[in-house]
């Protein structure tokens, strides 16, 4: 067993899972830091919960290796491993009250009664459930429900904490709130945080780390902005958000970049393109593209023409096809969208020539 | 449920005859009881009054709620044991459950006592078995006292203790269970602090249902209790047939109805009609 309040470094070793002639999880092999928030990140069905419910023990890997502070655990069962986990649904006992709820991982333990109502006291505190304490789960809302969830897997103290889609049930403005909460939890108590999404602006929001699942493999590991900004292939790119994708003719190295030909103009990437030569495909974010009247020759820039708008807010989604007939979205302030759409003729689209990137499998 | 009122009016009109049966072979032949308990042989009180005297009715009464009690106990705990394995265990071991729970039911009560007694009589199957191996001498009285009838009434109501069991296990969220070993619980502890009270419902159901049935047992209590432990049912049927006392066994039977009426409003308090299947 981990030793209580200290956050555990978890190592996985080409861990694979097949369920009959399913392949759930394939080689994954991932190390999750000490005190890490990592984010698990994927459509239903791409492994990210196999993982998890490996992570806690309760699906036995049917390859691979699981390390828990140097200690291989990958036999444990899940009794001994000592990770908290927050399930969908919460999982509460709907028999105890919310006390009893959160003192059940402490009773387990055998801890001395005068143990057990302090830091149940202190956990009530922490999570705001004060006045709540002898209610049942099913007195509560589902903001509450969550908060015990949440008390229940910390009071113990785990190394790690593990949580399955937790804010799947709740309202847009009550998942803020709780984000937020777990956000301070994390930086609390300074457990290693490992989270199930399949929402990325949650995963984008909370994460130190992200980890992007597709089809049970691990497709890229890292910080948000790197995911975001420089995805590894073309479904971590549309996964994590609405991109622009424009084939590029005869790329080749060039200073500090690559250059190539986009709809007969040259544009310049600051990516590398060792691995990517002739024909691919560029991938701009909406909000790294704007609209100008013209681009001089050292910008990047195409011709296009706006055909349709959605009005957002903050800004504008402004849909536009370029020359030769491939569809671009932007996203520019209201006004911008506005006189675009009133010109009715061309207007240039140009973006830095670091936000554009070059997505190595060519975009398939 | 919600449903149109021509739906509505269906499943009416499928449960009339089922309905018109139990109004015409139930309700209204035991109204014809309640008059007796008050006419025979004379109008008034009489018989009721009689029965809050009469010691054999009373330890006949305190006979059959003990063994009803017992059996019980007997039969929930057995059924439970079944009904884990029924919806918990492997294919192999749900198969052979289903198979011990139904096959019961396609062998008639009768045959089932007789069986018992074949069993469990002073030259039966265990007393040779057991005089074979010299564990006893001398025959154990197994049957025509009341422990043949706790086996006997148990073995039958094994199986029906099983569909509350099994209704309440079935729609236990199984993260609730995962959660308990994820917090360190252990198997046993997990099964005792959560799955059992978790599953409260089908055990207060099994539990009264079992009780409902064992007040009115006939047959079981008849052949197996050998006349030496009388049941209610049977004394019953003995002022009835037996004696020209119906006004008694008229005002017992009375009793019994309101008895088993007022336990099974009790638990409608606590479970739906629902939850017992």
């Amino acid at each position: 067993m981990q030793q209580p309040g200290r956050a555990a470094e978890i190592k996985a070793n080409g861990i694979g899972k097949s369920f009959g002639s399913f392949r759930a999880l394939d080689n994954l092999s991932l190390d999750i830091g000490r005190g890490e928030f990592l984010t698990l990140l994927g459509p239903s069905g791409s492994g990210k919960t196999t993982f998890l419910m490996i992570l806690a023990g309760f699906v036995q890997p049917s390859e691979g290796k699981l390390f828990s502070d140097g200690v291989d655990i990958t036999n444990r069962p899940a009794e001994q491993r000592a990770a908290g986990m927050v399930f969908q649904g919460y999982a509460l006992f709907p028999h105890m009250s919310v006390e009893q709820n959160i003192a059940f991982p402490l009773k387990v333990r055998k801890k001395s009664a005068s143990e057990i109502k302090q830091r149940v006291g202190e956990m009530v505190e922490r999570v705001g459930l004060k006045g709540h304490e002898k209610k049942l789960p099913a007195q509560l809302s589902g903001g509450q429900q969550q908060r015990v969830a949440l008390a229940r897997a910390l009071v113990f103290e785990p190394g790690v904490l593990l949580l399955d889609e937790p804010f799947s049930a709740l309202d847009k403005s009550l998942r803020g709130q709780m984000q937020a909460e777990m956000k301070r939890l994390h930086q609390e108590t300074g457990t290693t945080f490992v989270f199930v999404t399949h929402d990325q602006s949650e995963a984008l929001a909370l994460s130190s780390r992200v980890a992007i699942f597709n089809h049970g493999k691990l497709l890229q590991v890292g910080r948000p902005d790197e995911v975001y900004d420089r995805p590894a292939n073309r479904f971590v790119a549309e996964f994590l958000g609405e991109i622009n994708m424009l084939p590029v003719k005869g790329v080749r190295p060039a200073d500090n970049g690559a250059t190539g030909l986009c709809e007969d103009r040259a544009v310049n990437m600051r990516c590398k393109a060792e691995a990517i030569k002739g024909d691919a495909i560029l991938a701009i974010r909406p909000e790294d593209m704007s609209i100008a009247p013209e681009a001089s020759v050292n910008q990047n820039g195409i011709a296009a023409t706006a055909v349709a708008s959605t009005y957002l807010g903050a800004a504008t989604k402004l849909d536009l096809t370029t020359r030769q007939g491939a569809k671009v979205t932007v996203s520019v302030p209201n006004e911008v969208a506005a006189a675009a759409l009133s010109k009715g003729n061309s207007v240039w689209l140009t973006w830095p020539a670091e936000k554009g990137f070059l997505l190595p499998d060519g975009g398939q | 449920m919600s449903g149109t009122l021509s739906d509505r009016m269906g499943a009416a009109l499928l449960m009339a005859p089922l309905l018109l049966f139990l109004v015409l072979a139930y309700a209204w032949p035991f109204l014809g009881v309640v008059k007796w308990s008050f006419t025979l042989p004379t109008p008034g009180l009489g018989q009721y009054h009689a029965l809050l005297t009469d010691e054999l009715v009373q330890s006949v009464f305190i006979r059959t709620l003990r063994i009803a009690a017992i059996v019980t106990v007997v039969s929930v705990t057995a059924a439970y044991a079944i009904t884990v394995v029924w919806v918990r265990g492997s294919p192999v071991q749900r198969v052979l459950a289903e198979f011990c729970i139904l096959v019961p039911f396609w062998i008639s009560v009768l045959t089932r006592a007789f069986g018992w007694v074949a069993l469990l009589s002073n030259r039966g199957l265990i007393n040779t078995w057991l005089q074979s191996i010299g564990f006893i001498s001398e025959p154990l009285t197994l049957v025509r006292n009341e422990f043949g009838v706790i086996v006997g009434m148990s073995h039958f109501l094994i199986p029906f203790a099983v569909f509350p069991l099994a209704s309440a296990m079935r729609s236990l969220d199984e993260r609730v269970l995962l959660a308990a070993r994820g917090l360190g619980s252990s198997r046993m502890r997990t099964f005792w602090t959560v799955f059992v009270p978790m599953t409260r419902s089908g055990i207060i159901g099994s539990a009264m249902i079992t009780f409902v049935f064992s007040l009115g047992f006939f047959v079981t209590p008849a052949i197996l209790g050998g006349g030496r432990s009388v049941m209610i049912a049977e004394l019953i049927y003995l002022r009835i047939f037996q004696s020209p006392d119906w006004g008694l066994g008229a005002a017992i039977s009375v009793v019994l109805v309101v008895f088993v009426g007022a336990l099974m409003a009790l638990l409608f308090r606590y479970v739906k009609p629902k939850q017992l299947v």
